[in-house]
Order: C-alpha cells, then sequence, then structure tokens
C-alpha cells in the first residue's frame, strides 16, 4: 500500500490542519493518525508516520510519541474486522468475560490475536462509555451492543458476508 | 413528576436536527444572552449555583471568573467530551440525541469568556459522534447562530471538534489541553491554570459537556430560579448514567431530591434489581469514588436517609460516604465479586496511567498484580495490608487526580468487604467456585426487602 494520501484523503487533512491557529499545525496530530491510519489499511507502519511527519512539518519522533501513547492507534497489522470488547467493572457485571471467552472460542483466537486467514482481530479494550448497554464492542466506527452469544454469532456471520460482497 | 431541564425534549421526533429543535424553544438563550453583557453572563451562572458536572463538582461560575484577559491575546473555550470515568455515559446521550443544545450552551458560554474559536475535545471511540456535532454546526452556522456576527452583535464564533484518540487521562483538564495541541496527554503541573496558561499559551477555560448544556436553561429561567431546584449547595438537576445489576440502565436527570432508595427501586428510575437478588453494593459516581456497602449506601452512618445529591453522597466522608462524582451509578447485586470488580478496575487504571508520576505509573501496576492474586486463589493475608500500604502512597503524590483516582477505589473496597478479601485467602479453591455473596452485613438484606 503505498503511503500517500488521495485528493479526497488531502482536503480532508487541509480541513483539520486549518481548524488551528497559523503555526499550530501540530494540533491536528490526532486527527491526521486517525486519517492515516483509516487511509493506509487499519494500522500505523513507520512509513505512514514518517509521511505524517512530513506534512504537518514536524519532527518523526513527534509523531511516535504521540502514536505510541494513545491506545486507539494500531502499531501492527490488524484484521479486516477488529473486535475490541470492553472488560472493566460495569461490563464484568453483565457478563462480559463470557462474551470475551466465547469470541476467542468461536474464533479460535486468544485476545491481541488474528485469525489465520486475516479477517478477524480480537482485542480487549478499557471502558468504552457503554456501560449502560453492557456487554459491548466497538467494530470500526460504531459499538454494538448488549451482546449475547447469538448476537456475536450473527456479527461474525455479518462480518464474513460483508468481505464475501466485498470481494 | 421531576423536573426535567436538559432532557425534557429529548423524545421529540427529529430534536437532533435544527428545525424541530428550534421549535420546541431552542437558541432562545442564545438570543437573550448576545444582548446582555460578558460579565451579566457569568454574573447568572454564578447565581446559580452550577456546579461541574465532569466530576470535581468545582463551582462553573466561580471557574469562568478566573479566566485573564491580558490585552490581544485570544482566549478559548473547550469542552470536555473525553468522557472516560467507567460507568459514565451520560455526555454521550447528550451529545448524541441533543447535540443543539450543546452547540447552544457553547455559543452563549464562548460569548461570556470572549472565545472565538471554541473546541470541543471528544474521545476516539465515540466515533460516530463528531459527525452528529458537525451536522448541528453547521445547521446552527446555516441559521446564524454562528459564524461572523453572530444576530448583528458583532461577535464571532467558530466550533471545532477533535477526535482524542483512546486515554482516559486526556479526561484530566491539563492532559487534554496537551492532547489538543497534539502532544502525549501527560498533565501539566499547576500553577499556571489553564484561565492563565491553556492551549497554546492563551487563556482556556475547560467545561464538560453537561455543564455546559446547563447553561442553556439557566440563561432561561435566570440563576435565582435555576438556584431553587434542589437542595443546598445541589442545585438544578443532575444526569445520571445508570449501569450495573439494573433492570433500566440508562441516563436519568434528577432533581438531586430523591433518595439513593427511590432512585434504585423506583419504575420511573432503575427499576430494581433483575431476577430477585438483592442489592449488595453500589460505586454511586463513577468507578474512582469509593463503593459503598448497601446498608451505608440507602442510610448514612448516622442512619439517615442518603439522597441523590452532592453533599448526602458524602456524608460521612471516605469512612463510611462516597461521592457525587460524574454520575455514574454502578450497581452490583448480591451475586458480584468485590474483589474482581476491584481488579477490574484496577487493571483499568493501571492501563490509563500516563506514566509521568512514579506512585501511580508503579503503584496502580502492583495493586493489580497483588488484587489478581487474591482474585485467583494466590494471594497472602499480609496482600491485603500491601494493597492497603500501595494506595495510601499514591494518593496524594502524583502531578494529577488519576493518581486518587486509582487508589480510592481499592481503599474503599478494603475498607469496607475487608473480610470477603480474607475468604478469598482463605478458601483459595472455594473462592474459584462461588462468590462471597452477602454473608458481612446482614442487616442489608432487611434494608433492601422491599
Amino acid at each position: 500500500m503505498s503511503v500517500q494520501f488521495n485528493e479526497k484523503q488531502l482536503t480532508e487533512f487541509n480541513r483539520l490542519v486549518a481548524r488551528y491557529p497559523e503555526g499550530k499545525q501540530k494540533s491536528a496530530l490526532l486527527p491526521v493518525l486517525h486519517l492515516a491510519q483509516e487511509s493506509f489499511g487499519g494500522w500505523l507502519s513507520a512509513e505512514s508516520m514518517d509521511y505524517v511527519a512530513e506534512l504537518l512539518r514536524i519532527e518523526p519522533i513527534e509523531v511516535y510519541e504521540v502514536a505510541t501513547f494513545y491506545s486507539m492507534y494500531n502499531l501492527q497489522p490488524v484484521g479486516k474486522y477488529l473486535f475490541e470488547v470492553c472488560q472493566t467493572g460495569p461490563c464484568m457485571l453483565r457478563g462480559s468475560d463470557d462474551i470475551i471467552a466465547y469470541i476467542g472460542e468461536k474464533l479460535n483466537i486468544k485476545p491481541g490475536q488474528t485469525t489465520e486467514d486475516g479477517m478477524f482481530t480480537l482485542k480487549t479494550v478499557e471502558c468504552l462509555g457503554a456501560c449502560g448497554y453492557a456487554p459491548m464492542m466497538q467494530l470500526g466506527k460504531h459499538y454494538r451492543e448488549h451482546l449475547t452469544k447469538e448476537k456475536v454469532d450473527a456479527i461474525i456471520e455479518e462480518c464474513r458476508n460483508n468481505a464475501a460482497v466485498n470481494n | 413528576m421531576a423536573v426535567k431541564l436538559l432532557l425534557e425534549n429529548a423524545h421529540v421526533e427529529g430534536i437532533r436536527y435544527y428545525e424541530a429543535y428550534r421549535r420546541t424553544g431552542g437558541y432562545r438563550s442564545v438570543e437573550k444572552a448576545l444582548k446582555m453583557t460578558p460579565e451579566a453572563i457569568v454574573e447568572e451562572v454564578k447565581k446559580s449555583g452550577l456546579r461541574g458536572r465532569g466530576g470535581a463538582g468545582f463551582p462553573a461560575g466561580m471557574k469562568w471568573s478566573f479566566i485573564a484577559k491580558p490585552e490581544g491575546v485570544p482566549r478559548h473555550l473547550v469542552c470536555n467530551a473525553d468522557e472516560s470515568e467507567p460507568g459514565t455515559f451520560k455526555d454521550r446521550y447528550l451529545m448524541e440525541f441533543l447535540p443543539h443544545l450543546l452547540i447552544e450552551g457553547l455559543i452563549v458560554s464562548s460569548f461570556a469568556l470572549g472565545s472565538n474559536a471554541t473546541y470541543i475535545y471528544i474521545r476516539g471511540e465515540y466515533a460516530w459522534i463528531p459527525d452528529i456535532l458537525e451536522h448541528a454546526i453547521d445547521e446552527a452556522k446555516a441559521n446564524g447562530w454562528l459564524g461572523k456576527n453572530i444576530l448583528g452583535t458583532g461577535f464571532d464564533c467558530e466550533i471545532y471538534v477533535q477526535r482524542g484518540a483512546g486515554a482516559y487521562i486526556c479526561g484530566e483538564e491539563t492532559a487534554l489541553i496537551e492532547s489538543l495541541e497534539g502532544k502525549r496527554g501527560n498533565p501539566r503541573i499547576k500553577p499556571p491554570f489553564p484561565a492563565v496558561k491553556g492551549v497554546w499559551d492563551r487563556p482556556t477555560v475547560v467545561n464538560n459537556v453537561e455543564t455546559l448544556a446547563a447553561v442553556v436553561p439557566i440563561i432561561n429561567m435566570g440563576g435565582d430560579e435555576y438556584a431553587k431546584i434542589g437542595v443546598g449547595r445541589s442545585t438544578g438537576t443532575k444526569l445520571i448514567s445508570a449501569c450495573g445489576n439494573i433492570n433500566k440502565p440508562g441516563v436519568y436527570e434528577i432533581d438531586m431530591t430523591i433518595s439513593v432508595e427511590e432512585f434504585i427501586y423506583s419504575d420511573e428510575y432503575c427499576g430494581g434489581i433483575p431476577n430477585g437478588k438483592k442489592l449488595k453494593a453500589c460505586i454511586p459516581g463513577g468507578s474512582s469514588v469509593p463503593i459503598l456497602p448497601a446498608n451505608l449506601l440507602l442510610k448514612t452512618a448516622k442512619g439517615e436517609t442518603r439522597y441523590m445529591n452532592y453533599e448526602s453522597l458524602s456524608d460521612g466522608g471516605f469512612a463510611t460516604g462516597s461521592m457525587m462524582g460524574s454520575g455514574g451509578f454502578i450497581v452490583l447485586d448480591e451475586d458480584q465479586c468485590v474483589v474482581r470488580n476491584t481488579l477490574t478496575l484496577a487493571r483499568f487504571y493501571r492501563h490509563e496511567s500516563c506514566g509521568q508520576c512514579s506512585p501511580c505509573r508503579e503503584g496502580t501496576g502492583w495493586m493489580e498484580k497483588i488484587l489478581k492474586n487474591i482474585e485467583y486463589g494466590k494471594g497472602k493475608m499480609s496482600d491485603i495490608d500491601l494493597l492497603w500500604d500501595i494506595q495510601r502512597k499514591i494518593e496524594g503524590n502524583t502531578i494529577c487526580p488519576l493518581g486518587d483516582a486509582a487508589a480510592w477505589p481499592v481503599a474503599a473496597a478494603i475498607r469496607h468487604f475487608r473480610d470477603e478479601f480474607e475468604w478469598h485467602v482463605l478458601n483459595p479453591e472455594e473462592s474459584q467456585r462461588r462468590n462471597y455473596g452477602l454473608a458481612h452485613y446482614a442487616d442489608a438484606r432487611e434494608i433492601v426487602a422491599a
């Protein structure tokens, strides 16, 4: 994957930078890293981070130190579908331990691992602010809430179908 | 029927969009406020008694009055939408369903503080909400409530939404400012306070989403009228996000005069505990506030009814009370294990420590490891005292309150549930098969029998 924003992505980059005062373009770093992650295969390679540094006219280390601090930036490739399941107190009270174990069993992976076909990654995360709708997970931009084993089955099925349609 | 100031129109069809919002009286506070002086607006907010709804409960009007006004230096209002305290999901509800209420509050507050560029810093995981907010901003702009020369007053204002990227610490205002500047979320040493030196070294006020939304009814009804709602220094209404083992989890607006018992058992709110289970414990104000056993939750140590407000929830201090905090209300039923719950919270704080101060960076990791040993039947009796010792050495010894937030849940769990920790140590095998239950405070059963 070539590390270069296309025209549409560059327009979005310029929109993000324009929010901040002259000379404070570094402030756009977090949103620009989100854009880079979405644009370059769901994770941030050293090459992607260097490209962002160049665009924002800052040192590469300023990008690395930020990318390694925030939990949403993936520093390794992840599966096509990333299941981020909350395991903090309020979700635990509503059975998140069982849901995590069930997904692991179903996909034959442990938290932190990706299925051999590169389709799914399972990750445990800390509180996502959906405590009243627990157990839950983040999948892409959205939350999947009130999870049950049946719902997990349906989500996995849905992902497989989407992947088949898009290929 | 409870007073509703924020969620009154939450169920009006199309309220997320401008037309319905305006039709139900939206943006009236902007019309009113822009005819007032900024100082008069600050005065109304002071009179209202509004306290910061993010968790600290600091008087909002007083915070506003601290903002420095050096000649020729721009000032900024920043809305803290980094809602990350476990148990808390009220700001999400406001932004998702009533985005214009927040935008309206931001316009009035920006005018009061002299902010021409206002930022909403939202946690990165709420990835679909910036689109909702930006749509509301565009609608407000198209209708003349934002942009240049608003309502012909000469006041210019733009609102921008910035996404974070996964870091609880960015809810702390100086860490949020660092993050807004494109850096790691390491809190700053105060002073200087943000009101003097905030984002880009400019005077800055950082307020929670709910606080800024509450400015709308305050301006509409006047600070004095707002202050009449509630009780004592708990004025106005508060959003409570209720979760855990209850029948009706969700976001509720309360006027702070109802009792904790009513909040848990009434059908208007949580609707009681599912499957006829008994109440064991509750963390009433977000994961960092002290957990209380049922008997101390429903009644204070003096035997008085406990109410859902700042003063009553903290009655008894940390010895027998807790805090209102962010309003994240987490209920545990008789089947829950306090050791396991405390372990998940300790893991959370270890994960979220920014690593800047050693008591927090090292201490949160140690607490998690020791709790893990106790939970999985490998603990020693001396571990319980060691845990107590570590949390005491974190509290008060860090730059920001994350250290305290990590220490308090562990301290309160040991203070009130020491017998449950001891039972885990003494019964390493049995504790893997079953939970401890309610055994150590028999009177709670009677209290909640109804």
